[in-house]
């Protein structure tokens, strides 16, 4: 069985140092495997989050030599190393070894007004074809684990920029044929630390561990946003 | 240490909770609701729900059905008027989370989708995907935003209920990101602290289930109901134990044993794959028992074929299957065969409760996984579960809210409190004894897995409950290492073997009293239904520190108990 050492940042803010960990890796062994692995066998003092082990809950982005990524379905041989630095995800306020602070995070995203609005009171179903949900489908699959924050060079240097997932869950409803809300956020991400911070890197999209391109949907978004302002300041009936 | 007050507590954010939450907010904007979770909302297990949410919808399908399937799904031992007040609600819901947003699957013609699953006569499962408990949570976490009367306390890890001769008064917690103890005040508790599948070893759920709502509630003097029903899913992926859904084979997928046999024809001729999961499981067993398994580096093994599907199907139908197998087996469901083999899924047993989700202590509710209302009996249909969670998710927020307007603030019996920070803060972290939290949790996980599995007999289970008792003992020796307070997992990890440690025990003393074979409590040396003397709840509680079990009859309304035959 091969083994891999494991550099982590470990510590708070106060005091933390890089502490190193040798684990046994075999095909299909992930991160997090391995992080379960020394804290069950090394060092039980290691702290980090995780809960389903299947990619659909979120919890488990860290940095995996400089590159956020969800730690269950990182597999380790893919990365080819023999040394893998793991640290807390960039950008966040630090608390302890791999666990960051997502208050901001989940702020950020409930600013956007990411759910759906309906004017009226509907009563039976609100009939959508295939063609009208494939139109935001994809942005529904955020597992909200932060990781394109991390990997985005204006949201790890601006702590006020919405980013990416927050961005891209205003255009999921914004698309949505049952929404009715749409200049609400159009409000919202249209200000100065919304949709035009982006500058199209793309690096949240190539992070992105459910493969979802939130920096496509940021660039709609600038197209909804740019409407909006024109007609807001010819007075065009924009209410909401 | 920091006291936080609000009309209602609501412990646990997964489906139950926060439809509980929205429940409430809309009965009475007036009140204060507090959600607390030891996770960010968004992290609960209700996440990794897939297949689909059961509701009657359409022509050719009704309530009685739904309900008749439900109940010979429980082997008779669900409560009748439970299963058909949950049935004629639950159109309701799937509505309501259209309206909210949820991203159902559509028919061509635009209404939402609904796909056949194991045990139910009409394809009624509704489906997001294959990702429809992640659908369902985020769409209600979405909507949760909306209220101003609900507050989110996340990653608050409660740590006990404080239920005095008046009823509920609050709860203590460890506020996780700085390790401070904390104080919840309030006039009612609604508990949807989800199942318990972290006692087993081979299990599809998330690291954190550790049936900590049902421990609390029985340290705290409260009824459990039917713990020794555990179901085992029958499509884990070996060797993770993720769960592939049953939609699956819901879809058309076959299970094959190594000879390549369609093998559910010699166990469920009529349902074959879609028979309800303890057959499926059981009938896996067997398989492998009598050597029509394959072998594996990490134990014997099944085959779920979904390559006569074809890529298009799997990718429309089933892509965070297709996910799955391509990042944690690296195998295309297109190409090959999955490797599967039943695992820990469900919790069928809970604290126990009636129709309207009320318990018998005083302002204590409690919904989802975590309650017994009874609604699946010894054994539930897919589908049933998200389901559940929704309706009586929905009845518990609306009457918790109804009783908070006329209720008053108990008192808070201080003693029990200091008890409880003694119990963390200093008890906790003395150093003693060289035993570790992983040491012991790995013998619980292996002594569940290995003796209170699929197929149960007494000499397992009395083996079990030795073992599991001297883990209690061993416990006093484990102490937490860790002495920096923020976010210490050594702590919560600690916490948590401490109430699986406490459930373990409930659920095999109520396996080795039931002496008959229902649902998915099989024992080997009493294969048959006993319906004469065994058509009854297991209601455990502690009294002086001791697990004491005694039996409430199972409600009826139309439905004779027959043989299950699929």
């Amino acid at each position: 069985m091969d083994k891999v050492i494991f550099r982590i940042k470990k510590g708070t803010p106060e005091k933390w140092e890089y502490k190193e960990y040798e684990v046994p890796v075999e095909n299909g062994t992930t991160i997090l495997d391995a992080l379960y692995y020394i804290r069950d066998n090394i060092d039980r003092t290691l702290s980090f989050r995780a809960s389903c082990r299947m990619e659909v809950c979120g919890s488990c982005a860290i940095m995996v030599n400089n590159f956020p990524r969800t730690a269950c379905s990182t597999q380790i041989k893919t990365i080819g190393k023999k040394v893998i630095t793991l640290e807390p995800l960039a950008g966040y306020k630090w608390i302890r070894d791999l666990v960051v602070d997502f208050d901001e995070f989940f702020k950020k995203h409930e600013s956007v007004k990411p759910y759906l609005v309906r004017k009226d009171n509907p009563e039976g179903q609100l009939l959508q074809s295939p063609e009208q949900l494939a139109k935001y489908k994809q942005f529904t699959l955020c597992i909200k684990c932060g990781a394109c924050l991390a990997a985005c060079p204006v949201a790890v240097s601006d702590p006020f920029y919405l980013g990416p997932a927050a961005l891209a869950a205003a255009y999921r409803f914004n698309a949505d044929s049952r929404d009715q809300g749409k200049n609400l956020r159009l409000a919202v991400v249209s200000d100065a630390e919304g949709c035009w911070r982006c500058h199209f890197s793309s690096e949240c999209s190539e992070a992105c561990p459910k493969d979802i391109d939130p920096a496509g949907a940021i660039q709609k978004l600038k197209v909804q946003a740019a409407g909006y302002e024109l007609k807001r300041f010819f007075h065009l009936g924009v209410k909401d | 240490m920091e006291k936080i007050k609000a009309d209602l507590l609501i412990l646990g954010a997964g489906l139950a909770g926060l439809r509980a939450a929205i429940s409430a907010a809309e009965t009475d904007k007036n009140i204060k609701i507090a959600v607390i979770s030891k996770l960010f909302f968004l992290r609960s297990h209700s996440v990794a729900a897939e297949g689909g949410t059961a509701a009657v919808l359409y022509e050719g399908d009704s309530y009685d059905l739904h309900a008749y399937d439900t109940i010979k799904g429980s082997d008779y031992l669900a409560d009748q008027d439970a299963v058909e007040l949950f049935v004629r609600t639950m159109p309701k819901e799937i509505l309501d989370l259209d309206h909210w947003g949820c991203p159902w699957s559509r028919f061509p013609d635009g209404r939402i989708a609904q796909r056949p699953f194991g045990g139910h006569s009409f394809p009624r499962a509704t489906y997001a995907a294959d990702r429809t408990g992640f659908h369902a949570l985020h769409t209600l976490y979405e909507r949760m935003l909306v209220y101003e009367n609900i507050e989110r306390y996340q990653e608050y890890f409660v740590t006990s209920f404080i239920i005095n001769k008046e009823g509920f008064s609050g709860l203590t917690a460890i506020n996780m990101k700085n390790g401070e103890f904390v104080l919840f005040q309030g006039k009612a508790l609604i508990i949807a602290t989800g199942g318990l599948g972290r006692l087993y070893s081979f299990t599809t759920y998330s690291h954190t289930v550790t049936g900590d709502g049902a421990a609390m509630a029985l340290k705290a003097g409260m009824q459990l109901k039917d713990m020794e029903f555990i179901q085992f899913h029958p499509t884990g992926i070996v060797p993770s134990g993720i769960l592939i859904t049953e939609g699956a084979r819901g879809e058309g997928g076959y299970l094959l044993n190594n000879k390549n046999e369609r093998f559910m024809q010699r166990y469920a001729p009529q349902k074959m794959e879609l028979a309800p999961r303890d057959v499926v499981s059981r009938s896996m067993m067997w398989e492998i028992q009598e050597g029509r398994g394959f072998t594996g580096p990490w134990g014997p093994y099944l085959l779920l074929d979904l390559r006569h599907l074809g890529d298009e199907k799997i990718k429309e139908r089933l892509p965070a299957i297709r996910d799955i197998a391509l990042k944690f087996n690296g195998i295309d469901p297109k190409d090959e065969p999955l490797p599967v083999r039943p695992a820990a899924h469900y919790t069928m047993g809970g604290i126990h409760a009636d129709n309207d989700t009320q318990t018998p202590v005083k302002g204590v509710f409690t919904a989802g996984e975590a309650s017994c209302i009874s609604i699946h009996g010894a054994n539930r249909l897919g589908s049933n579960s998200t389901a559940e969670c929704l309706v009586f998710g929905d009845i518990s927020g609306r009457n918790a809210a109804l009783y908070v307007k006329d209720a008053k603030m108990n008192d808070i019996d201080m003693d029990k409190v200091k008890a409880e920070e003694n119990r963390i803060y200093v008890d906790a972290f003395k150093e003693r004894g060289s035993e570790t939290v992983p040491m012991l949790r790995r013998e619980l996980n292996n002594t569940m897995q290995e003796k209170v599995g699929i197929f149960r007999n007494e000499k397992d289970l009395m083996d079990a409950l030795k073992t599991v008792k001297s883990l209690q003992e061993r416990f006093r020796n484990v102490y937490v290492e860790d002495k920096v307070m923020e976010y210490n997992t050594n702590l919560f990890t600690y916490l948590e073997l401490d109430n699986l440690l406490e459930v373990a025990e409930v659920v095999i003393l109520g396996a080795i009293a039931r002496k008959e074979s229902r649902g998915a409590h099989y024992r080997t040396d009493y294969p048959k239904r006993d319906d004469v003397n065994w058509m009854k709840h297991t209601i455990a509680q502690k009294v002086n520190g001791e697990v004491v079990l005694s039996y409430i009859p199972v409600r009826t309304t139309k439905w004779k108990p027959e043989e299950r035959k699929y």
